[in-house]
């Protein structure tokens, strides 16, 4: 059967060429079915940007709206958090907010446009938990020097009222301040900056 | 091997005889899916005279804002009237039960109807009521003998009044049939411009049965073209080394 | 090069890797004369591959509950990413998969392929075919569509018909006085796996028992009855590389019309995709013409040919048995065959004459299945269903008499 006049080379070159497009073809083929697990239209359409009304929103209460799924923290901070915020500093991760986990325009040291109000994504960067609203400035068990700011059950990270996690915790970085805009001076869009500054 | 062939002809000439319709006939509806001016008409007709009774539930607005050219802003503010947002599907307030009550029977959702009628059926359905007194709403329709549904196009087109012959059958009976329809009040549109609404409207409904139709067929030309080239190169494998075989 | 080696043989000295590459692929030798009907195995096992692959793909949006499983089967067709794209693909791999086998069937006639040694690869094939048409079955159900459940009412109650405990039988497949969400979900637990296991498990055994034998070829000649001196069929070649090339070559033209069809014609002019099962299921009205998928349609013909009573037994009960029949029957092939001939190369103009009947029969039966019934074509019907089993039925007879040629001993290329 396979005689001497064998074309080897042509047979390499040949088994070759098949291979290389079939392949192509193949990976081609496997496209539609893992993009097919990427979020449907429907759940886009769920994931839609969502408002925040804050006319009521009082000095020190915070508010949780649902963006994708996420609970999304509206807090009105007060002057005097805000004062204690700096202080943190040299207990902090990332203080400066060099880590992209906020737009440019909450790049700074407040984390958010209007000083006052800080937009979080209220999901810990560690593992995924929700870490508790604990405004108190009060001693803590984890925290003797504790100014007011979130403490996540599951893990124990600890993050301050600008959503900067400390060091010496689990979780590596700030919580993520999603895109947003302000519609109003009462009213924000979470999820949509499209036209914002 | 020809009467293989033949054999296979054999097997698969069920499946090339189209089934034959009903005995009416119907006019074809020449739309052309590709033209998304007459795609945002028909959009806009839809909207405005059937999506109060019929829903469209499957349909979303942006994917529509997006295959018919429009921008989100135009859809929201031409198509959109009862403050859903732009990823919603076109859904009706209406309740199946109160619709029930209103027509008889709960208009049908709309967004496969023209899979499942068929864009020459619409076509033809939409262009043909005619006035008719034992009708509740008083009309009835040509390729849907007692339909429930009322006329709503009516100011557009106007209202026909049937032509009556009579013919006698094979067994000596007379019957009274509809041979044409006669325009007795002309509405807003002219015959012509009327047809164009609805050839616009059935391309919107054809669309809408089918979203992904014209993307499809433009995968389909390339998936076909790279098997062609695979062919080329296994064809040519098989050969090589079927040189061995004597 | 060398820890590949290596590792082969890591393997090889604890599982039969080699072994089964060997086996079943590099030294398992077939006949050199395979023509283009022996290409259809191979292609009912990827249209299996590609059945199984689309399948498990549309379980993760499909719902299997009465109020949703239509709604779900549309956001597959629209709102999941190339979801209509494996969606279509479904949906044309079932009639594929019965193209497919049909013509793998109808080789099988031609050549003789049924005949002994290999009468348990016929069998084996037969229960595929009935475990396909179960497949299909509960499959077209789920849609959820008119046709879905008009067609899946009349098919249950055929088990009706059957006396004594047709009707608890009935009730027992449905779960419930009429087909509903019950049907659903456990036509559902059929469909996507318990079916396909039973689907696998034939198919290698069909495989198994066709590489313990050895296949059949165009002339219906034993290969292995001539051997060189290594004990290797002087008419055979190795599947790999040969038939694994030529396979491939098949493979890209069946997928090409398997592409026609889904970017194209998806529909399959409303045989594939019938127009009514785009409309839900709605138990108080049925569609004004039904018809089951065009795969079943020479049994659906054959179902509604019987229209007499003889004796106790009811029209209904009796094409029920005709249906049944219709399937059983062929089962026995390999018993019914007495030619001395296995291949139509060397037989006579009688089986050559009532194979082209059988052929025209089954497909007018087909076409007579998807049309509404009249007088004229009720009585097609019942001829087409006399020429089907008289061809089955007349085979041990005619088989012997016929004038078959002398069967060479090797084959002819």
């Amino acid at each position: 059967m396979s005689g001497d006049g064998v074309d080897t080379s042509k047979r390499r070159f040949l088994t070759a060429a098949a291979t290389v497009v079939g392949g192509i073809g193949a990976v081609y083929t496997a496209v539609p079915f893992l993009a097919s697990w990427m979020p449907s239209e429907r759940a886009k359409a769920a994931g839609a940007p969502v408002e925040a009304d804050i006319s009521k929103l009082e000095t020190g209460q915070m508010i949780r709206v649902q963006w994708r799924g996420k609970p999304v923290w509206v807090l009105k901070r007060s002057k005097e958090m805000m004062e204690a915020l700096p202080t943190l500093n040299p207990r902090l991760r990332d203080p400066e907010s060099l880590e992209p986990q906020q737009p440019e325009y909450a790049q700074n040291e407040l984390r958010s446009i209007k000083p006052e109000i800080l937009v979080a994504v209220g999901i810990c960067t560690h593992l995924g938990c929700s870490p508790s609203f604990v405004p108190e400035a009060a001693p803590q068990p984890y925290d003797p020097e504790w100014k007011g700011g979130f403490f996540c059950p599951c893990h124990g990270s600890r993050f301050d009222l600008a959503g900067r996690v400390f060091q010496g915790v689990p979780a590596p970085l700030n919580l993520e301040v999603p895109p947003h805009k302000y519609i109003s001076n009462t009213l924000i869009l979470v999820g949509d900056d499209t036209g914002a500054a | 091997m020809k009467k293989q062939l033949l054999a296979i002809l054999l097997l698969v000439s069920p499946a090339l005889v189209l089934a034959s319709g009903g005995g009416v006939h119907l006019d074809k509806a020449q739309i052309d899916p590709a033209n998304k001016e007459s795609l945002q008409r028909g959009a806009r007709t839809f909207v405005n005279y059937c999506l109060s009774c019929h829903s469209a539930k499957y349909q979303r607005y942006n994917r529509l804002a997006r295959d018919l050219g429009m921008s989100e802003t135009d859809v929201l503010e031409n198509l959109m009237f009862t403050g859903e947002k732009i990823g919603d599907t076109m859904d009706i307030a209406l309740s199946a039960k109160d619709a029930k009550k209103y027509f008889g029977a709960a208009p049908p959702d709309l967004t496969l109807v023209a899979r499942v009628r068929g864009v020459d059926w619409l076509y033809t359905y939409l262009r043909t009521f005619y006035l008719d007194d034992s009708r509740p709403f008083g009309v009835n329709n040509l390729v849907f003998d007692k339909v429930g549904m009322p006329h709503v196009l009516w100011e557009l087109q106007g209202w026909q009044k049937p032509v009556y012959e009579t013919e006698t059958d094979s067994q000596g009976h007379e019957h009274k049939k509809i041979v044409e329809l006669e325009l007795v009040e002309q509405g807003s549109q002219t015959p012509a411009e009327y047809d164009r609404t609805v050839r616009d409207l059935v391309n919107f409904l054809a669309y809408m049965a089918e979203p992904i139709k014209l993307e499809r067929q433009a995968l389909g030309i390339k998936v076909l073209l790279f098997l062609f080239v695979l062919f080329i190169i296994t064809y040519l494998l098989k050969k090589e080394y079927w040189k061995d075989i004597h | 090069m060398g820890m590949l080696v290596n590792l082969r043989d890591w393997i090889d000295a604890r599982f039969p890797m080699t072994k089964m590459w060997d086996e079943h692929l590099a030294k398992y030798y077939a006949p050199k004369n395979f023509n283009f009907w022996y290409f259809f195995g191979s292609l009912a096992l990827m249209v299996l591959v590609i059945q199984i692959i689309s399948g498990i793909f549309l379980t993760m949006n499909y719902k299997p509950d009465a109020t949703q499983a239509f709604a779900s089967v549309e956001y597959i067709m629209r709102d999941v990413d190339w979801g209509w794209l494996i969606r279509y693909i479904h949906s044309t791999g079932a009639s594929a998969f019965f193209i497919v086998v049909y013509l793998h069937m109808f080789r099988g006639l031609l050549y003789g392929s049924y005949r002994g040694p290999r009468e348990l690869i016929w069998l084996f094939g037969m229960m595929i075919f009935l475990a396909l048409m179960a497949e299909a079955f509960f499959g077209y159900l789920l849609p959820w569509g008119q046709m879905s459940y008009w067609g899946a009412q009349v098919i249950i109650s055929l088990f009706g018909a059957i006396p004594v405990i047709g009707d608890d039988l009935s009730l027992w497949i449905r779960g419930d006085y009429v087909i509903s969400d019950v049907t659903l979900n456990r036509f559902f637990a059929l469909h996507v796996i318990a079916v396909p296991l039973v689907l696998i498990a034939l198919v290698v055994m069909h495989i198994l028992a066709l590489h313990e034998v050895g296949s059949n070829n165009p002339d219906g000649v034993e290969i292995k009855k001539h051997k060189d001196e290594n004990g290797i069929p002087l008419d055979g070649i190795p599947f790999h590389p040969y038939y694994s090339v030529k396979d491939i070559v098949g493979v890209v033209v069946f997928l090409m019309f398997f592409s026609i069809v889904i970017f194209f014609v998806p529909e399959g002019g409303g045989y594939f995709l019938e127009k009514p099962n785009f409309e839900p299921a709605n138990p108080l009205k049925t569609p004004e013409h039904i018809a089951p998928v065009w795969y079943f349609t020479p049994y659906y013909a054959m179902l509604r040919a019987v229209t007499i009573d003889i004796g106790p037994f009811t029209a209904k009960f009796l094409g029920v048995v005709v249906m049944g029949g219709a399937v059983v029957i062929l089962f026995f092939l390999p018993w019914l065959d007495k030619s001395p001939a296995k291949s139509i190369r060397y037989r006579g103009p009688i089986y050559k004459t009532m194979l082209t009947l059988f052929v025209i029969a089954f497909a007018v039966l087909g076409w007579l299945g998807t049309q509404a019934p009249t007088d004229t074509k009720t009585m097609m019907a019942q001829i087409g269903t006399v020429v089907y089993f008289a061809f089955f039925l007349g085979m041990p007879i005619y088989s012997r008499i016929d004038k078959t040629k002398p069967v060479p001993d090797r084959v002819t290329g």
